[in-house]
C-alpha cells in the first residue's frame, strides 16, 4: 500500500537557489535519481564540447539571404589539439589567412564591421543560436546603412581568432559569436565578443562581452538590442572594452 | 648546465629551471609553455640527473633571480638552515629514500618542514610515484585552529561552499542549511562572491556571522573576496574571521592577482587586530593551483608544479588556517585529464604538507576536461589515504556560480565512511548536540524535519 508522501521540507528552500540542495541520501550517498540527473547534465555538456561544428544549414541560410560567407579554420587541427593548445585556436591556419588576406586586400576600408560565427567550446551553441542573433544584427545594420563584410564561419576557434580575422579583413569593428564553455545547466550558451580595431595582441579588457545568449537565458531579441547599442557606441567613440562597458550598463538602467 | 647520458644519448639541461621542467611527469600546461620534455626518455633522463643533484645546490641557485622576485627573496631570506641541516648533504634521489624510511616519522618531518624550500619539495616530488606522495604526506601532521581544530589524526574536515549566482543571502543560507544537515562546514563556511563589491561582501559576512552565532556552530566563516575588499570591509567593521586570497609562486603572477607580500602583511595585521580568533589561532586562508602563473604570463620559465610549490612559501609566511589547491579548475590546457589532475592533486598536497601547511584540496574539473565523477572519487580516495586536511562541500558537486564540478557534501561523507574519518572534534560534538548525527557519526533520519522546521520559523 502506498503511503501518502510527507510534505517536502525542502520545497520552499529549493525556490531560493538553483543549487542542487535537498537531494536526500542513501546511507551517506546521493540517491539514484539525483545521481542520474547529474550524470545526464554532465553527459550533455560533454557531448556539446565534442560536438563537431556542422555549419551547413547556417551557410545555406546565409546563401538564401544573399549573404556571402567564408569558412576558415584555426591552427588547431582537431578537438584534442584545440583543448590542449588555446594558443593555436587564436591563430588562423595558413590557408585561411591567405584567403582572408586576399579578401581584405581587395576590399580594404570598404566595410564598417564583420561578424564571425565560431564553434568555441560549444559548436551546438553556434549551430542553434548564432543565426537568429545574426539575422537581427544584419537587419539593423542594413537599415542603418552599415557595410558588413562577408560572414566568417570559423572552426576550432577561440575568441581572439577574431583579432586575426578582423586585421586580415581590415575592418574597424568585429563581433565574434562563439559557443561558451558548457555548464551543467546550459550546454549551448552563446557568447558575443565585440572588439574595436581588432588585431593580434588585444586583451580581454579591450572587448565587450554579452554572455548566456540562448532561449532560456538572454533572448536573441535582448542580445541583439544590447549588441547593436554597443556596436553603435563603439563606432561613435572608437573604442571597446572597460570604458564602453560602464556607460552601456548605465544606459540599460535608464 | 646539467647532463645525463642514457644508452649513448647525451641529454643537456641548460639550467635548474629547465631540468626541473623536463623532469616533471607529463601535463598539458608544461607543453603549452614549451617547457616539457620532448620525449618520454628525455623526461626520465632529466629525473636521473635530478636524482643526483645535492639538495644544497638547489637551495643555492634559486631558479628565479633574487633581485627580480620578492617570492625568491622570501624563500631565501626565510630559509631555516638549522632545520634543513639533517638533509642538506643528501641528493634529491637519496632524499626521496630518506623520506620513505620507517624512522623518518611525524616528529622528524615536523622539525624538517621550516627547512624545506619550494624547489626542494618540487624536485623530490618529481621523482615520486603516487604511492610515495601518499605515504610521505600521511606522515606530515599540520594542526591549525580557530573555533575548530583542523588536521588532527583520524579527522577529515570540509569547507562548506554555498555559492549563489547573484549572492542572494537567502539562496546562500539554503545551501548552508543543506550542508550543515549533511555534516559539512567544520573547516570553514566559505562563499565565493559573484561580485567583489564591498557592500555586498559586508552583507554576506553579517549574514554568515549571524547564522553561526544563532546556531552556535564551532566553525569559521569567510567571503572569498579580494584582499583589498577584505581590508575595506574590515575598516567598516564587518565581522571578518579569515582573510582570503588566491596566491601564486612568482612576484609577477601575484601582481596579476593584484597582491604583494606587503599587501598580504597589511591584511594579516588587520585581521589579527580584530581579535576574533583564540590566542595563537590561525586567521588566513589561501587558494592556489597549478597553471595560474602561466595563465598570467608570469611563470618565469618555471614548470607549473614548481611555481605552485613556490606559492606555498607565500602562504607559509602567514601561518594560515587553511590552504587548498584548486586542482583541475583552470582547464585542460594545464591539466588535461583525470590522470593529470590526480597526479597534480597528490603533488600539491605532498609539497604543501612537507612545507608545513594545512593542505586541503578542491578536487574539481571543468566540462572541457577529460574527467568525470569517477575521477573525483579516485582522487578523493587517494587524498584521503594521504591524510588531506579538508575538501570542499558543494551542493550536489555542482557549483552554480563558478560553473565547475567540485566535491559534494555526500562525497565528504563517503570519504569519512570509507576511511573511518571524523569531523573536527568541536564540530562533531555540535552535530551530535543538534541531532544531525548519532554517536557513531551516522546521519539521523529525523534531522531535516527538526532543523528545517526551525529554519522555517526563523524566516
Amino acid at each position: 500500500m502506498a503511503l501518502p508522501e510527507p510534505s517536502d521540507p525542502w520545497a520552499p528552500l529549493r525556490a531560493l537557489t538553483p543549487a542542487r540542495i535537498g537531494l536526500g541520501a542513501a546511507g551517506v550517498s546521493q540517491p539514484t535519481g539525483a545521481q542520474l540527473a547529474f550524470q545526464l547534465a554532465h553527459a550533455r555538456a560533454r557531448d556539446a564540447v565534442h560536438h563537431a561544428f556542422g555549419p551547413s544549414s547556417l551557410l545555406h541560410a546565409l546563401g538564401s539571404a544573399g549573404r556571402p560567407a567564408v569558412v576558415v579554420a584555426s591552427e588547431a587541427a582537431d578537438r584534442a589539439t584545440y583543448l590542449r593548445r588555446p594558443d593555436l585556436g587564436r591563430r588562423l591556419s595558413p590557408e585561411s589567412r591567405a584567403r582572408l588576406d586576399a579578401l581584405g586586400h581587395a576590399a580594404r576600408d570598404r566595410w564598417d564591421a564583420a561578424f564571425v560565427i565560431a564553434d568555441g567550446l560549444s559548436a551546438l551553441a553556434a549551430e542553434r543560436h548564432a543565426l537568429p542573433l545574426l539575422e537581427r544584427m544584419l537587419a539593423r545594420a542594413d537599415t542603418a546603412g552599415w557595410r558588413i563584410a562577408p560572414i566568417v564561419v570559423a572552426h576550432q576557434a577561440r575568441v581572439a581568432l577574431g583579432d586575426e580575422i578582423g586585421a586580415a579583413l581590415g575592418v574597424p569593428l568585429i563581433a565574434v559569436l562563439i559557443g561558451e564553455r558548457p555548464g551543467l545547466s546550459s550546454p549551448d550558451s552563446l557568447g558575443v565578443y565585440l572588439t574595436w580595431e581588432p588585431r593580434p595582441g588585444r586583451s580581454d579588457s579591450e572587448r565587450n562581452c554579452i554572455s548566456n545568449v540562448r532561449p532560456d537565458g538572454l533572448s536573441a531579441d535582448a542580445a541583439g538590442a544590447r549588441l547593436w547599442y554597443l556596436m553603435r557606441e563603439a563606432r561613435r567613440r572608437q573604442l571597446t572594452g572597460v570604458a564602453l562597458k560602464d556607460e552601456s550598463a548605465i544606459a540599460r538602467l535608464e | 648546465m646539467f647532463t645525463h647520458t642514457v644508452a649513448g644519448t647525451r641529454y643537456h639541461f641548460r639550467d635548474l629551471a629547465t631540468l626541473l621542467a623536463r623532469a616533471t611527469p607529463a601535463r598539458s600546461g608544461d607543453a603549452l609553455a614549451g617547457l616539457a620534455a620532448a620525449s618520454a626518455e628525455e623526461r626520465v633522463a632529466a629525473q636521473m640527473a635530478l636524482a643526483e643533484l645535492p639538495l644544497r645546490s638547489i637551495v643555492a641557485q634559486p631558479p628565479v633571480p633574487y633581485e627580480h622576485d620578492e617570492v625568491t627573496r622570501l624563500i631565501c631570506d626565510g630559509h631555516d638552515t638549522a632545520a634543513f641541516a639533517p638533509v642538506a648533504h643528501l641528493t634529491v634521489g637519496d632524499f626521496r629514500d630518506w623520506l620513505l624510511r620507517y624512522d623518518t616519522d611525524e616528529p622528524t618531518l615536523a622539525a624538517l618542514a621550516p627547512g624545506i624550500t619550494p624547489e626542494v619539495a618540487a624536485a623530490v616530488s618529481k621523482l615520486m610515484r603516487v604511492q610515495d606522495l601518499v605515504l610521505v604526506a600521511r606522515k606530515c601532521r599540520v594542526v591549525t585552529k580557530f573555533r575548530s581544530t583542523i588536521g588532527l589524526a583520524g579527522r577529515l574536515s570540509t569547507r562548506l561552499q554555498p555559492n549563489h549566482p547573484t549572492d542572494d543571502p537567502r539562496g546562500i543560507g539554503a545551501a548552508i542549511l543543506d550542508g550543515l544537515l549533511l555534516g559539512s562546514g567544520d573547516a570553514v563556511i566559505g562563499v565565493n562572491p559573484a561580485t567583489d563589491d564591498p557592500a555586498s561582501v559586508a552583507t554576506l559576512l553579517a549574514m554568515l556571522d549571524e547564522l553561526r552565532e544563532r546556531y552556535a556552530i564551532p566553525t569559521q566563516s569567510c567571503v572569498l573576496a579580494h584582499v583589498t575588499t577584505a581590508l575595506e570591509v574590515m575598516r567598516r567593521g564587518a565581522p571578518v574571521d579569515l582573510v582570503f586570497q588566491s596566491v601564486a609562486g612568482t612576484e609577477a603572477a601575484n601582481r596579476s592577482f593584484g597582491v604583494s607580500l606587503a599587501l598580504l602583511d597589511e591584511a594579516h595585521d588587520a585581521v589579527r587586530a580584530l581579535g576574533r580568533a583564540p590566542a595563537g589561532g590561525n586567521v588566513m586562508y589561501f587558494e592556489t593551483g597549478q597553471g595560474s602563473a602561466l595563465s598570467a604570463g608570469a611563470h618565469e620559465g618555471l614548470d607549473q608544479q614548481t611555481c605552485e610549490a613556490r606559492a606555498y612559501a607565500v602562504a607559509r609566511r602567514y601561518r594560515p588556517l587553511l590552504v587548498n589547491t584548486v586542482v583541475g579548475f583552470i582547464g585542460p590546457e594545464y591539466l588535461y585529464d583525470g590522470k593529470q589532475i590526480l597526479r597534480a592533486a597528490l603533488e600539491d598536497h605532498f609539497c604543501g604538507k612537507l612545507m608545513g601547511l594545512p593542505m586541503g584540496c578542491d578536487v574539481c574539473y571543468t566540462n572541457h576536461a577529460e574527467a568525470d565523477q569517477d575521477d573525483v572519487d579516485v582522487i578523493l580516495a587517494l587524498l584521503g589515504a594521504a591524510g588531506v586536511s579538508y575538501i570542499m562541500g558543494v551542493p550536489g558537486a555542482d557549483d552554480v556560480m563558478l560553473h565547475y564540478q567540485s566535491t559534494s557534501f555526500h562525497d565528504a561523507l563517503y570519504l569519512r565512511q570509507a576511511l573511518g574519518r571524523r569531523p573536527a572534534p568541536e564540530f562533531e560534538g555540535w552535530l551530535e548536540r543538534m541531532g544531525i548525527t548519532d554517536g557513531g557519526g551516522r546521519l539521523r533520519p529525523a534531522r531535516e524535519a527538526r532543523l528545517l522546521g526551525g529554519a522555517a520559523r526563523a524566516e
